[in-house]
C-alpha cells in the first residue's frame, strides 16, 4: 500500500462530503427561513414580517450566512453535476429490462431532477421576492402605531413614492412611524397568479422527496449510521424535512391565493 | 413429477469486448420447473452446440451459492427475482409457462463484456490487491484467541467477509458504484485487531483504486444491499466512509510524514 493516496476533494468520498455538508446547511437554512416566514399568517398587515424582512436584508451576520448559502447552493449543485456524468460514464451501456422499484425507492434514484426543479423554483423565487426587493420595485406601506395603545393605522400604495429613500423608523408624539418597502403586499400580489401558485407547490412536493432520501443519505456519507440514533435521524427526514416544512411552506402561496 | 413450461429467452450476444452485440430471441421448450436457472441454459446450449450453433457464454464455478461467478441480470433484476441468492439457486419454478425472460450481462464500464453475458470482474481483484489484506510475522501458527476479540466484533467482520464478489452491487447500482463490495472487504479488516496496522493505508489505496476503476458514486439508495445474495449492509458503507475520512483527518502516519 502507498502511504501517498489522493487528495480528499479528488476522491468520490470527498465529493459526496461535499454534497453531504452543503446539503445540510441547506436544510438548516430551510429551517430558519420557515420560521421567519410564519410571519407571512399574522393578520397584521404584514407590520412583523416587513421589519423582519429588513431586518435579515440589513444584519451583518445574516449577510454573512447569505453568501455561505448562495455558496452552498451553486457548490452543491455544481458537485451533483459532476457526480452524475461521472456516474453516467461508469455505465456506458444501459439495461433493457430495468426494475429499480423492486430494490430501491424512486425518489432516491431521481435526485438529480428533484433537485433540478427545485433550482429553477429558486431562481423564479429570488426573481419574485429577492430581486423585486433589493432592486426592483415593491408596494409601500407607512405604518403609524400609538405606543401606548397599540392602534395602528396605515399608509399604502402599490408603488413606491418617488421620495422614498429607504426603510425608515422614528416617534413621534407617542406615535411610532415605520416607512418601508412592503414586501408582505409583494407575496400577497405574487401568489395571485395560479400558475406561480402551481409552480411553488410542485416545487415544495419536490424538496419534500428529496429530502426524504437527501437527510438520511447526507449523514450515511459522512458515516453516521448506528442503530442508537439512525431511527431518529430517519424520522426527523421524512418528517420534519419531508412532510412539516414543505406542508408549511405550501400552505403560503395557498393562503394568500385564496385570502384573494 | 416436475411441471414443463416453454419460455422466450431474449438474451444478449455479444461476439467479442470489441463488439457491439444484440438481443437474440431464443424459444426454450419443455423446460422443468425444479431445474435451475443455469442447468436451463446448459439445455440450451446443448441444443445450441448440436445444432452447429455458437453457444451462450456465461460465468459459472461452483454452482452452490458460494463462488460468485455466476452473474447474469434477468428480468432487469441481478441474479434474478429473488432476493439473497445468486443466480445458481434461482430456479425455474420462480417463472412461468409462457413468460419472456431478458438475460443481460452486469453493466459497468468497470466490467466490460467478454462475450455474451460474460464479464470481466478482474477490477475487483485490483481493489483487493490495492489494501484488501493483511501483514502478519512469519514463523509458527499463533494460538487460536491469543487476541481477545468482542463476539460481537467478530461476527460483524466474518458477516462483511462473506462477501463473495460477485458484482450484483455495481450491476443493481444506477451509478455502478462499488462501494458495497469496497466496504464489506475493509469492514472485514478494519474491525479486527489484525487489520489496524495498515488501516488508514487500506480504505485510501482501496478507494482510490475503486475510483480509478472507473466505478460511479454512491447515492445511498440500498438496491445493492437489496439485491446483495449474501446479505451485505449498507452499515458498511457508512464505516468505509468512516475510515475513509478519519484517515484523511486523523492518520497519524500521514500526520508524522
Amino acid at each position: 500500500m502507498s502511504s501517498k493516496s489522493k487528495p480528499l476533494f479528488s476522491s468520490s468520498i470527498g465529493k459526496k462530503l461535499i454534497m453531504s455538508l452543503t446539503g445540510l446547511f441547506l436544510c438548516t437554512f430551510l429551517v430558519i427561513h420557515l420560521i421567519g416566514n410564519l410571519q407571512l399568517f399574522k393578520n397584521d398587515e404584514g407590520y412583523a414580517f416587513n421589519n423582519y424582512a429588513h431586518f435579515m436584508s440589513q444584519f451583518a451576520p445574516i449577510k454573512v450566512v447569505s453568501y455561505l448559502l448562495y455558496a452552498s447552493i451553486v457548490i452543491h449543485a455544481v458537485y451533483s453535476l459532476v457526480l452524475t456524468i461521472k456516474n453516467k460514464a461508469a455505465r456506458p451501456v444501459g439495461y433493457n429490462q430495468k426494475a429499480g422499484n423492486e430494490n430501491s425507492k424512486w425518489n432516491s434514484r431521481n435526485m438529480g431532477i428533484l433537485g433540478t426543479i427545485i433550482l429553477v423554483f429558486l431562481a423564479t423565487h429570488m426573481q419574485h421576492f429577492w430581486f423585486q426587493y433589493k432592486f426592483g420595485t415593491t408596494p409601500y406601506i407607512e405604518y403609524n402605531t400609538e405606543i401606548v395603545t397599540g392602534n395602528r393605522q396605515t399608509i399604502s400604495s402599490d408603488v413606491l413614492p418617488s421620495n422614498y429613500d429607504g426603510y425608515k423608523i422614528f416617534v413621534n408624539d407617542g406615535v411610532e412611524t415605520i416607512q418601508t418597502k412592503d414586501l408582505y403586499k409583494q407575496v400577497a400580489y405574487t401568489f395571485q397568479n395560479p400558475l406561480i401558485v402551481l409552480l411553488y407547490l410542485v416545487a415544495m412536493a419536490a424538496l419534500a422527496f428529496h429530502l426524504i432520501h437527501g437527510f438520511q443519505s447526507a449523514f450515511q456519507t459522512i458515516g453516521f449510521n448506528h442503530k442508537r440514533y439512525i431511527g431518529f435521524i430517519r424520522s426527523v427526514g421524512i418528517w420534519v424535512f419531508g412532510v412539516i416544512i414543505p406542508i408549511a411552506f405550501a400552505a403560503m402561496p395557498l393562503y394568500f391565493f385564496f385570502k384573494g | 413429477m416436475s411441471n414443463h413450461m416453454n419460455l422466450t429467452l431474449k438474451v444478449w450476444r455479444q461476439k467479442n469486448d470489441k463488439s457491439t452485440g444484440q438481443f437474440v430471441t431464443i424459444q426454450a421448450n419443455n423446460i422443468a420447473d425444479d431445474m435451475s436457472f443455469l442447468e436451463m441454459l446448459d439445455i440450451i446450449n446443448d441444443d445450441l452446440t448440436r445444432k452447429g450453433e455458437d453457444p451462450i457464454y456465461f460465468d459459472h464455478d461452483c454452482r452452490e451459492g458460494i463462488c460468485g461467478m455466476c452473474s447474469l441480470v434477468i428480468n432487469g433484476r441481478p441474479h434474478g427475482p429473488n432476493q439473497g441468492t445468486t443466480t445458481c439457486q434461482l430456479h425455474m419454478r420462480s417463472f412461468h409457462d409462457g413468460q419472456t425472460i431478458v438475460i443481460e450481462p452486469w453493466r459497468a464500464a468497470a466490467f466490460p463484456v467478454l462475450k455474451d453475458l460474460a464479464v470481466d470482474r478482474t477490477s475487483f481483484e485490483r481493489i483487493q490487491q490495492a489494501g484488501g489484506y493483511v501483514n502478519v510475522n512469519t514463523g509458527g501458527v499463533p494460538d487460536a484467541n491469543a487476541i481477545p476479540i468482542p463476539k460481537v466484533i467478530a461476527d460483524e467482520a466474518f458477516e462483511s467477509a462473506t462477501c463473495i464478489g460477485c458484482g450484483a452491487c455495481v450491476a443493481a447500482c444506477k451509478n455502478a458504484s462499488a462501494m458495497l463490495f469496497v466496504s464489506a472487504k475493509v469492514s472485514q479488516f478494519a474491525l479486527l485487531p489484525q487489520g489496524q496496522t495498515e488501516r488508514y493505508e487500506r480504505a485510501q489505496a482501496m478507494v482510490d483504486q475503486m475510483d480509478a476503476e472507473g466505478f460511479g458514486n454512491c447515492t445511498n439508495t440500498g438496491a445493492c444491499e437489496a439485491e446483495c445474495p449474501v446479505g451485505i449492509k449498507m452499515t458498511n458503507i457508512a464505516r468505509l466512509n468512516r475510515e475513509y475520512l478519519s484517515a484523511k483527518i486523523f492518520s497519524e502516519r500521514d500526520i508524522h510524514a
